[in-house]
């Protein structure tokens, strides 16, 4: 190992452990050892990244108070440090990391608002695509259609949750002061990105199976089929009307030509 | 196709041409959009600046599995009752909102 | 991300070229003022770090200002100071956003970021010695080439020094200009900042500092603070008006030279676009261009 490679790698152990001490040889002025200075860049790399997580995790942070999501999240940021310099959807497993973490037990709906918040950036940065054209859509013969299956845009996400995420993200939002809300109830988040902005809402049991089933790569009516054993208030028709207007439908393919 | 089928093929394809129809009629709302700029809320995360306070905050680490951990969470969530599975708004969440 | 982001539409932008008068960083708060607003700002500069989604809002507000304005990258993340192999895909990435945006200049820093527990998110320092110069050039060299153009190098702001430097900054980066052929981008502000933490003259450094290859110059705010001994430590923290100080700097370096293509940054706590343009339009004033819509103080 080279002299730099081994400063290196003391430099940035000691900068994410404060329990390590700085390396040997880094002064002040008068080349004696500063510890103050060094903790410039130690705190610099852990306060940087709490903040960029506070800016991508907002109703979270709202949720439980910026002091305590400070310390959450700096703790996050110690176990799992971005993997590549790219911070634009840093925090990807902050859910998992939530559901783990003790002293947020008692907000057990606080997982899935984080990972309602990361499906929100990660259809922000998604690709532009070209919506599925409903002309050639229209003109696909009746009796193939059932066995199709469905290509989706890469900023659809579904989040199944036990708890009103959608209502406790939409009161928690911007400057908003919530109103009362009944967290208990199971809603599923729908995220998707007609053109630019990001759109999320709510939907059924139905909608949502339907749309689990899509994303296996059920073809068209054994996804809707499956909805409709579990939700009988299914509704094909608005559910692909809800699809196409929020451009979450880029194609429709013949399974063997996949 | 299983035998239980509950959807015919023409119901699925009433459903398609029902879904057509229906976003057909909806004018499209964002043709004229082309010198807008978008989702101005969401900022950039990399920056070549150093953060605010960094000579004083993060340089201690707080072990949450021992009893170190004295923080509990104070935001909008802080009335929420899992029993009573409501949640109010309250005084405590002027604190955190922008000036 | 990479495979994606090959989806991505060439789109062609007008061929500008980034005059020697004041650009800003660009903030995505501020897209709707500079699209709808006059002002005085004729350049932006943005980290291609922020631009490395596949599609959404942030490119497709970042070609609007293409169309219109001259553009610079500005990368905080390739670790070029590392003694570690640069990073391949971020290299690609870099690229890519080269190719599509056609920057007029393309810079990167003199720091370093990668290890093995993952990214750590700062402009870490190096001890400036042959070891380092010769990893230094390296990666520039293969920046250069993976990019097909010159890229300009930033001197940084330090907090700390490194017992076993064996040279002064300024031989260091100007051995990096020599021997990789990059330009320099010379932030005044850093200057200044690192010479107070170090106890030496900022004027002094500048006098004798490389001006023949330096093509952008920075400037920005500092937050002032003090080390355990109670001696000044000045924080590049990007967060206020550019000090007095450095304005005097700046207007000294501009006398000598002659104007240069001058960026003003401001990241923390970003105020309104008003404020960060009448920045510009001071830095406009000490270059002598004439400024039409810049209030000047």
């Amino acid at each position: 190992m080279t002299q730099l490679q081994n400063l290196q790698k003391e430099f940035g152990n000691a900068l994410l452990n404060p329990d390590l001490s700085m390396p040997d040889g880094i002064t002040g002025p008068d080349g004696q050892p500063s510890e103050k200075r060094f903790s410039v860049y130690r705190n610099n790399v852990v306060a940087s990244l709490v903040e960029a997580l506070g800016n991508a995790f907002p109703v979270v942070r709202k949720l439980v108070g910026v002091d305590f999501f400070n310390a959450m999240a700096a703790v996050y940021v110690r176990q799992e440090p971005p993997k590549t310099p790219v911070l634009i959807t840093y925090g990807d497993t902050f859910g998992n990391f939530l559901d783990q973490f003790e002293p947020a037990k008692s907000l057990p709906y606080l997982a899935g608002i984080a990972r309602l918040e990361h499906a929100r950036l990660v259809a922000y940065h998604a690709a532009d695509k070209a919506s599925l054209d409903t002309d050639m859509l229209a003109r696909i013969d009746p009796e193939n259609l059932g066995s199709l299956k469905l290509r989706l845009h890469s900023a659809t996400v579904l989040i199944r949750s036990d708890y009103s995420i959608v209502s406790l993200w939409r009161a928690n939002e911007g400057d908003k002061i919530p109103d009362s809300i009944d967290v208990s109830r199971s809603e599923n988040a729908l995220i998707t990105r007609p053109e630019m902005d990001v759109k999320l809402r709510a939907i059924s049991t139905g909608y949502a199976i339907f749309l689990e089933s899509i994303m296996e790569g059920s073809p068209l009516s054994s996804a809707a089929e499956r909805a409709l054993t579990l939700d009988a208030s299914f509704d094909l028709e608005t559910v692909l009307a809800s699809l196409l207007d929020r451009g979450a439908l880029l194609g429709i393919y013949s399974p063997d030509m996949s | 196709m299983t035998v239980t089928s509950k959807l015919s093929a023409l119901a699925i394809a009433g459903a398609v041409a029902g879904a057509i129809a229906t976003i057909s009629t909806v004018a499209p709302a964002h043709a004229a959009g082309k010198e807008k700029c978008f989702g101005i809320s969401l900022a950039g995360q990399n920056d070549c600046a150093a953060g605010p306070g960094t000579t004083c905050a993060g340089t201690s680490t707080v072990d949450y599995q021992g009893n170190a951990w004295t923080l509990v969470p104070k935001g909008t969530c802080a009335t929420t009752e899992l029993d009573g599975n409501r949640m109010g708004s309250l005084d405590a969440l002027t604190r955190d909102l922008p000036a | 991300m990479d495979i994606s982001m090959k989806s991505i539409v060439a789109t062609s932008f007008p061929e500008l070229t980034i005059p020697a008068q004041a650009g800003v960083g660009l903030k995505a708060a501020h897209f709707q003022d500079i699209l709808n607003k006059r002002h005085c700002v004729s350049w932006f500069e943005v980290h291609p770090e922020n631009y490395m989604g596949a599609g959404g809002a942030p490119h497709h507000n970042l070609g609007l200002i293409r169309q219109d304005y001259p553009l610079s990258l500005h990368g905080v993340g390739l670790s070029i100071g590392a003694d570690r192999a640069l990073d391949k895909d971020h290299l690609a990435r870099l690229k890519l956003l080269n190719e599509r945006y056609e920057p007029d200049l393309f810079s990167e820093h003199l720091a370093w970021s990668t290890h093995d527990a993952g990214y750590l998110n700062d402009l870490l320092p190096v001890p400036y010695t042959e070891e380092t110069l010769r990893i230094v050039v390296e990666h520039v060299d293969q920046f250069q080439n993976v990019l097909g153009r010159q890229i300009l190098l930033e001197n940084p702001s330090t907090y700390v020094l490194f017992e076993h430097s064996t040279m002064s900054e300024i031989d260091f980066m100007t051995s990096i200009a020599k021997q990789s052929g990059c330009g320099l981008l010379l932030d005044i502000n850093n200057v200044f900042v690192s010479a107070t933490n170090h106890n030496y003259s900022a004027g002094d450094y500048l006098q004798a500092y490389p001006m023949a290859v330096v093509q952008e110059l920075h400037l920005g705010g500092h937050a002032p603070d003090e080390d355990e001994a109670g001696r000044p430590l000045l924080i590049d923290a990007h967060d206020r008006n550019v000090d007095d100080e450095v304005w005097a700097l700046y207007a000294q370096v501009i006398e000598q030279t002659g104007p240069i293509a001058t960026l003003v940054e401001w990241d923390n706590d970003v105020p309104t676009f008003d404020v960060l343009q009448n920045e510009a339009a001071l830095a406009n004033t000490i270059l002598g261009t004439n400024t039409k819509y810049g209030a000047i103080a």
